[in-house]
């Protein structure tokens, strides 16, 4: 999928490779690198995934990286059914209603 | 250009700060080991009647205080005869971004407009940079939120991501990282490219926004209860929150409240760890942020942090994740209001302790804050079930476990505290000053006294054993 000009995607880079973290961090912290992603209007003419673009952020900056996703989507969402939840809220409820839910 | 190297831009961190904040903090150090915080914040904040218009001309604060009468009854049922605490919530969510955060972005951001900053920088993976944005926004300025946000495979904490998006509805630059604390590293080199105003959570203005709170808790108890309320319990994490509500309460001249902080129980799990990352189930508001700023505030993003946990904290009280996710479902069931996660911790310290006091005893909940898609309890356990954290029904006290169970109380009753003694925090902070070769003496003994909200006398013969 290519990308055009002007539209909103999420670009990638390394800000600090493995060997270049902090000395504080963990060991498994510190094996992988330090990754930037952030979301901006491509600058570029037109652009396939991995390719390295130029974007402009809401904040105006111009910032370089590996294009990710093309008009990236917000995929948080409220998840399943939890069982174990609805069970304790129905509960509270029959709590509150004064008693057995069956009368 | 300016090297880019991670070492290089941390030895320029001095000159980034004083360019980037505009208080020269060097004035206020004494000789030792203190600093004059008094002195810090009453030159570079505002009094108190200056906080309350910066905020109305945005929208911020005067919160209803809610009574939990379905909750207290219910703790009442389950207490002894004659015990119960009243419990009241402050309603936070009903700031524009949704949290009590305005309080603390609103005043960083008219200083930051005051001295013609054209934008404003703040490094917050939670509800601070909705709040950031927000008021930036409404003030013209330019913001830009560094979130921590992905592990090494990419996976984002649902939590975070939803602030990103909430952040980015309000026209803000989101720059998310992954796991590690070089974040401030990326901070400092942010400010340095864009000359922006730092906006850190940590500066006096920024607490100063927060007394607001803590005078309008006053208040509203005088005219809903008739009387300043027993406890205040605050979600402790970074300290802020509840330096800067007790610090309101003082002004108020509710001497007498107690304020008491409440983190979640996330002992075991590595803040600075990538695999632990994603196994949390609470991005804030819990032991990983709450200990460590508590015993070394000045391990901010400014020379001095302006949030001073120890200095008035009067009890401090742990619960475990399953707990705060079944009174965020009671908030839900028993009172009609979907809120969280962060109030509903200190909620639940509040229920737990409620249940020691008498019935004429109150209890004010200092925050709410706006929950939703990543943020709510269903979003969260799904989460967790998903990085391989058990979801069970079970008494927390014996079966939650960070980062590997959550136990969802099998009924009210189970929901207890623990409670970390002060003197095992007062004594980290001794130790957190040694451990820098920050060694107190005899000279420093008033400032230590203040710091850790001890006499003179105390601070000297606790200083004396830690040494020993």
């Amino acid at each position: 999928m290519m990308a055009r000009r002007g539209q909103w995607v999420q670009i990638h880079s390394i800000l600090l490779k493995a060997g270049e973290r902090a000395p504080s961090v963990p060991s498994d912290t510190a094996d992988v690198p330090l990754e930037l992603r952030v979301r901006g209007f491509l600058q570029d003419g037109s652009a396939s995934i991995g390719q390295v673009v130029r974007i402009l952020t809401a904040a105006g900056r111009l910032v370089e990286g590996a294009l990710e996703i093309i008009e990236p989507r917000h995929v948080h969402d409220f998840g399943d059914y939890v069982p174990e939840l609805s069970q304790a809220g129905d509960e509270l409820t029959i709590w509150l209603a004064g008693g057995d839910e069956n009368e | 250009m300016s090297d880019m190297s991670y070492e290089s831009v941390m030895s320029r961190k001095a000159q980034i700060m004083r360019a980037s904040i505009g208080i020269e903090y060097d004035k206020y150090e004494l000789e030792g080991i203190g600093f004059d915080y008094e002195g810090l914040m009453s030159d570079t904040a505002y009094p108190m009647e200056e906080i309350t218009a910066i905020q109305r001309e945005t929208g911020v604060g005067n919160t209803p205080l809610v009574e939990l009468k379905n909750i207290t009854r219910l703790v009442r049922e389950i207490s002894e005869p004659g015990k119960g605490a009243r419990i009241f919530l402050k309603d936070e969510a009903a700031n524009p971004s949704g949290s009590f955060k305005d309080r603390r972005a609103s005043v960083s951001v008219a200083r930051a407009k005051e001295l013609g900053y054209r934008g404003v920088i703040a490094a917050t993976s939670g509800n601070y940079g909705a709040a950031v944005a927000s008021q930036a926004m409404k003030r013209g300025l330019k913001c830009i939120v560094i979130q921590e946000c992905y592990d090494r495979t990419g996976t984002g904490q649902p939590e975070i991501l939803e602030k990103a998006r909430a952040c980015e509805a309000y026209g803000a630059e989101v720059a998310q990282l992954s796991v590690g604390p070089e974040l401030f590293y990326y901070f400092l080199l942010l400010l340095e490219e864009t000359g922006y105003f730092n906006a850190s959570l940590y500066t006096p203005f920024a607490i100063a926004g927060i007394e607001s709170l803590g005078f309008e808790i006053a208040q509203q108890s005088r005219r809903v209860i008739g009387k300043d309320p027993n406890f205040v319990l605050a979600t402790h994490a970074g300290g802020g929150n509840l330096t800067g509500t007790a610090r309101g309460l003082i002004k108020a001249g509710a001497e007498k409240t107690s304020v008491i902080g409440a983190s979640v129980d996330l002992s075991g799990l590595h803040m600075a760890s990538d695999r632990d990352f994603n196994r949390k189930s609470f991005t804030t508001g819990h032991t990983g942020f709450g200990i460590p700023f508590a015993v070394f505030p000045d391990r901010s993003d400014v020379p001095r942090n302006a949030a001073r946990p120890l200095r008035y904290m009067d009890r401090y009280l742990l619960v475990k994740q399953g707990e705060v996710f079944y009174v965020t479902e009671m908030l839900a069931r028993l009172e009609g209001l979907q809120r969280g996660p962060a109030g509903n911790t200190s909620l639940t310290a509040a229920i737990a302790l409620a249940r020691e006091l008498p019935e004429d005893s109150t209890i004010v909940v200092q925050e709410t804050e706006y929950t939703g898609a990543g943020k709510a309890p269903s979003a969260q356990l799904t989460f967790a079930r998903k990085n391989g954290v058990k979801v069970v029904r079970g008494d927390p006290l014996t079966h939650d476990v960070p980062g590997k169970v959550i136990a969802i109380p099998e009924n009210p009753s189970q929901i207890k505290y623990t409670e970390l003694g002060l003197d095992r925090l007062r004594e980290s902070y001794i130790r957190e000053l040694i451990k820098r070769q920050i060694v107190p003496s005899e000279k420093d003994l008033d400032y230590l006294a203040r710091e850790i909200k001890l006499t003179r006398d105390e601070a000297a013969r606790l200083l004396k054993e830690v040494s020993r």
